[in-house]
């Protein structure tokens, strides 16, 4: 009787749920230390915690009575959706446009873009808030254009890249080069103005990745990702300790602003991070043009076929590896410049910034919004940013800012298990992973072991 | 030229006259990189993926049998019967906190993708996830800082090995280790557990034609490779202390050997770890201390260049 119900489908729901629940209880709890390891779980679930003001009680109550509203909304929900779908039978285009909300027609799709360039162009003027234009510039734009580059490694040609700050960092530290902020003498005694960092940054790091990528993209994809994440550490540890080069660990703070300076016009960048804003803006928007029309051309139909199936691919004439180098050398470029944009908007660099977690939260942003999908990045970036931005500022209940990646990692196996293409998924990469999961294609085979 | 020359003359002179000492720390190191080593050898034989989370097995090994020793050990380090005893007791804890969260790592992080076929990319990132996941969580609610653990003996010179100060420790890892190894091998090799293991690491298809359960096998793999891990992150805090990021860098140096030794292959993997816990070792010799991990990730990417399948092949499926 007992062994009955502890198998059927309904027991298997009120455990999940709970197993849930503790484990989100325990993730906002407040921490615990190691004189105390018990004390951070243990109040989890006893401290007094208010349910929206309404009363005060243990944690465990609250977050059982959240769960049960929670559980029973869905219910709610699947339940409307089941009767709605058997009442109304959806007339074919609706459904279909509800299937692929970004496939509308030029006019509408055109008049979004713009409406949508409107409301980032107006954003400095409602947003107000001192701290928060900051964080727009640096939390957010910047994101944005890592998210957009890493994209291209990741969603286009398929390669995980966990050594994309390395790139970051070396745009960064060109630029501090360039400009004569480091110990390292700039070339030819110049400084130049960071604008002019923008080429050498992104040639040295396109260069870099390009040397990286060579030998390293003829491996297989897991052994790629962990080749990378070395370079990364290579890196990281290299602008650690050659104080003669990099300034070591205390970095350098001596980055200048950008300064525009053609014939009679002159602009100087200075500490205000609006005109930083619509600066990082227009890159984010040259980038979005110019990533858009790279997927559709030669090189991103390419990319797709060799992340479909290579050995195809190369049978039809693409030389894998010189496309896998190109997405790797994009990638590159990308980070090289957003490093550019931090080091002069900052005017500070330390390699403190530039460690493998910083990689970790550029990938989130990409799995999150979707792999591939460039309006789903672009909107994955500016979600997640935005509320670890809000999270870490205004600290709810009880959060730490150590404590922001081990939502991002939650955030990462629960895409994987619950939405692996991603939150608006690119509709190619959707397929494609509905193909592997009916075991068609021959994208990475991997042992899948399952008993008949 | 001749400047170079100096350099390797001043430097092979620093490692004959240091030899000695530098083997037996680089053995006592090799033999907890060759532990790890077996996790990731171990479950990439079976389901050909890097297990990324395996250096939070390790973790929880390590943080599992401190507060263990905690428990036990009072103010001053025991000795005789007592020592032995804490020490396998470390070891089990350890060992069973690995195995569990390893088996709980399958569970959350794996088993749904494999339900589903899904592409090999999804894995490693659900790995990654759970990776930062895991040991975030151990930060938060373990505190951030590096903790010694509470000595079960005392950790003095016991023989000079050529002038070599061999110490408790070294020797104690080097024993647990050799045991560990060696047990693993025969259960692989010449057990019927271990045969599902070949069986389903060969050809996973067949296997559960001729009736062994591979999701049981796989659970097998990790719990295995967890508890040598879990063991290993004792043994490694016995040494270095008790930290929630202490896996990351002994587990990228694990991987290494894994595949330095030949992924896949179990004996590959404790050479490998011998051999590049004595390289790492041999290597101060030459480079500043800073820049270990630089030869350690520059060997991996050479060795991943030059001889991919490593020193012994790729071979769990075959008879081990």
């Amino acid at each position: 009787m007992i062994k009955q119900w502890l198998g059927s489908p309904l027991a298997r729901r009120v455990g999940t749920t709970t197993a849930l629940a503790v484990l989100l209880m325990v993730m906002t709890g407040p921490s615990g230390s190691t004189s105390q390891p018990t004390a951070g779980f243990v109040q989890s679930f006893s401290e007094r915690s208010s349910f929206f003001g309404l009363f005060v009680t243990q944690r465990w109550l609250v977050w059982a009575a959240l769960a049960l509203i929670v559980s029973a909304l869905i219910r709610v929900a699947k339940w409307l959706k089941s009767d709605y779908a058997e009442m109304v039978a959806i007339p074919g285009r609706l459904a279909r446009s509800a299937q692929a909300p970004f496939q509308t027609k030029k006019p509408v799709r055109f008049g979004t873009y713009g409406v949508l360039m409107i409301v980032a162009i107006l954003l400095p003027v409602f947003v107000t808030d001192g701290f928060w234009q900051q964080s727009l510039v640096e939390q957010v734009a910047i994101f944005v254009l890592l998210a957009l580059g890493l994209n291209v490694v990741v969603g286009f040609a398929g390669l995980l890249d966990l050594g994309f700050v390395a790139f970051y960092a070396i745009g960064a530290y060109a630029t501090a080069w360039v400009t004569g902020a480091l110990p390292a003498a700039a070339p030819f005694g110049v400084h130049l103005d960071p604008f002019w960092a923008i080429p050498i940054a992104i040639a040295i790091a396109m260069a870099s990745g390009v040397l990286l990528g060579i030998p390293t993209l003829r491996l297989r994809g897991d052994y790629l990702a962990i080749v990378t994440l070395g370079f990364g550490e290579i890196v990281t540890i290299f602008l650690n300790n050659e104080y003669g080069i990099t300034g070591g660990s205390t970095g350098s703070h001596q980055v200048p602003h950008f300064t525009f300076h053609v014939g009679p016009i002159k602009y100087a960048w200075g500490l205000g991070p609006v005109p930083y804003y619509y600066l990082t803006l227009g890159f984010v928007v040259l980038f979005l043009i110019i990533f858009s029309r790279l997927e559709h051309s030669r090189v991103g139909r390419s990319w797709t076929a060799i992340r479909e199936d290579e050995v195809a691919a190369e049978s039809i004439g693409i030389n894998p590896l010189k496309y896998k180098v190109m997405a790797f050398a994009i990638g590159a470029a990308s980070a090289g410049f957003a490093g550019v944009m931090t080091a002069a908007q900052t005017n500070f660099l330390s390699p403190q910034t530039f460690l493998l977690s910083f990689s970790i939260n550029i990938l989130v942003l990409v799995i999150f919004g979707g792999m591939g999908s460039i309006i789903g990045v672009v909107c994955g970036a500016l979600l997640v940013q935005v509320v670890s931005t809000w999270m870490d500022h205004y600290t709810p209940f009880g959060f730490q800012s150590q404590d922001l990646y081990m939502y991002l990692g939650a955030i990462l196996v629960a895409m994987m298990i619950f939405r692996p293409a991603g939150l608006i998924p690119a509709r190619r990469r959707k397929r494609e992973i509905a193909m592997s999961e009916a075991g068609e294609g021959h994208m990475d085979e991997m042992l899948t072991g399952d008993t008949p | 030229m001749a400047s170079i020359f100096g350099f390797f003359v001043t430097h092979f002179g620093i490692l004959r006259k240091e030899f000695w000492p530098l083997l037996v720390g680089g053995l006592s190191n090799g033999f907890i990189y060759a532990m790890v080593a077996i996790g990731y050898t171990m479950v990439y034989g079976v389901l050909r993926l890097i297990n990324f989370a395996h250096s939070e097995i390790f973790m929880s090994g390590g943080f599992a049998s401190f507060f263990l020793m905690r428990a036990l050990i009072g103010s001053s380090a025991p000795g005789g019967v007592a020592s032995v005893l804490l020490v396998i007791g470390g070891v089990l804890g350890g060992g069973l906190a690995g195995a569990f969260m390893a088996m709980v790592l399958e569970r959350v992080a794996y088993r749904p993708l494999r339900r589903r076929h899904a592409p090999a990319l999804a894995y490693l990132i659900s790995a990654i996830g759970a990776s930062y996941f895991m040991f975030n969580l151990a930060g938060k609610e373990f505190g951030r800082y590096n903790t010694s653990m509470a000595q079960p003996f005392v950790n003095h010179t016991i023989f000079t090995l050529f002038g070599a100060p061999v110490q408790m420790l070294s020797m104690i890892i080097a024993l647990v280790g050799t045991v560990m190894l060696i047990t693993l091998d025969r259960v692989v090799g010449s057990t019927k557990l271990g045969r599902s293991v070949r069986a389903v690491a060969q050809d996973a298809e067949t296997a559960s034609l001729m009736g062994v359960n591979i999701d049981r096998t796989i659970v097998i793999v990790f719990v295995l490779g967890g508890f040598m891990g879990g063991a290993a992150g004792f043994l490694y805090g016995l040494g270095f202390g008790i930290n929630y990021t202490m896996g990351f860098t002994p587990a990228l140096k694990a991987f290494t050997a894994a595949v330095l030794g030949g992924i896949g292959n179990l004996r590959g993997a404790a050479i490998g770890g011998l051999l590049l816990g004595v390289v790492e070792s041999f290597s101060i010799a030459f480079v500043n201390g800073a820049y270990l991990d630089v030869v350690v990730f520059g060997l991996l990417i050479a060795v991943l260049l030059f001889r991919p399948t490593g020193i012994l092949g790729e071979r769990l499926g075959r008879s081990a």
